[in-house]
């Protein structure tokens, strides 16, 4: 499986903004074999970022022992209807993308 | 022949070398150490981060018991003023270091993640607050294991 797209949901909480986002990925693991046998390699996001209006606000850093197909929730404190969040990731293969949704 | 193969060595290892060099800086503030460690212990030197106090405004919220290890959502507060950074780590895991988020200003010590976990286990969470350092665990039942299959 390779990576593939991203959703991401922005909405007002009580004082916060909650970001949810998906990220489509196999975050392989290094130790699994496929059906010949042969190991998968090591295939996993390294990096995540948040991004509220053009500023990043939580940088995350990550291992293979995260999930398939992450998915994370992070908190903005306060937030206006139209804010711009933008979360983007780099795994080690060194394969990017990003996605940007306003709060709703 | 003879001649050809080392040669194709040498242009492939200088096409490598010129592609991966800006790949290596670019994630260079993933830390090697701390996530190459294979137990919790070596995690947190890799990591600078050992001599955490317990706390109990340190808030892990996950399952007790986890169906499947291949996807365990752990929930994670940090309740402590100013709280800058956030560690997960499975300890049993084969590389126990799981996440480190770190968060400027405009965003809650707050992270929701979901884990995969080899069998039953402590998690720990350590946070960072004006250089001191503050922990947690909780301890997850793994009835099916999610790292191999």
């Amino acid at each position: 499986m390779a990576a593939g797209p991203m959703k991401m949901r922005a909405t007002l909480g009580a004082g916060y903004t909650d970001v949810r986002v998906l990220m489509t990925h196999p975050m392989e693991t290094g130790q699994r074999k496929d059906s010949d046998g042969k190991l998968i390699p090591l295939h996993f996001i390294q990096q995540v970022t948040v991004k509220l209006n053009g500023r990043a606000v939580v940088e995350g850093q990550i291992s293979q022992g995260i999930s398939r197909n992450p998915v994370f929730s992070f908190r903005i404190k306060g937030g206006a209807k139209g804010d711009r969040i933008e979360v983007s990731w780099l795994d080690n293969n060194g394969e990017t993308n990003k996605t940007e949704a306003a709060v709703a | 022949m003879t001649l050809m193969k080392p040669m194709r060595r040498i242009l492939l290892g200088a096409l490598l070398a010129f592609f991966f060099k800006p790949l290596a800086a670019l994630a260079a503030s993933w830390n090697k150490d701390a996530f190459g460690a294979k137990n919790a212990a070596d995690v947190l030197k890799g990591l600078g981060a050992s001599g955490a106090a317990p706390s109990k405004d340190v808030v892990i919220e996950a399952p007790q018991i986890a169906e499947n290890g291949a996807v365990v959502p752990i929930e994670i507060v940090s309740n402590v003023p100013g709280t800058t950074s956030i560690v997960v780590l499975i300890e049993k895991n084969p590389f126990p270091l799981a996440g480190v988020f770190e968060f400027m200003d405009g965003a809650l010590p707050f992270v929701r993640l979901n884990v995969k976990m080899g069998e039953t286990s402590d998690v720990r969470v350590i946070a960072e607050a004006g250089g001191r350092r503050y922990t947690a665990t909780k301890e997850i039942k793994v009835t099916i294991g999610g790292c191999g299959g």
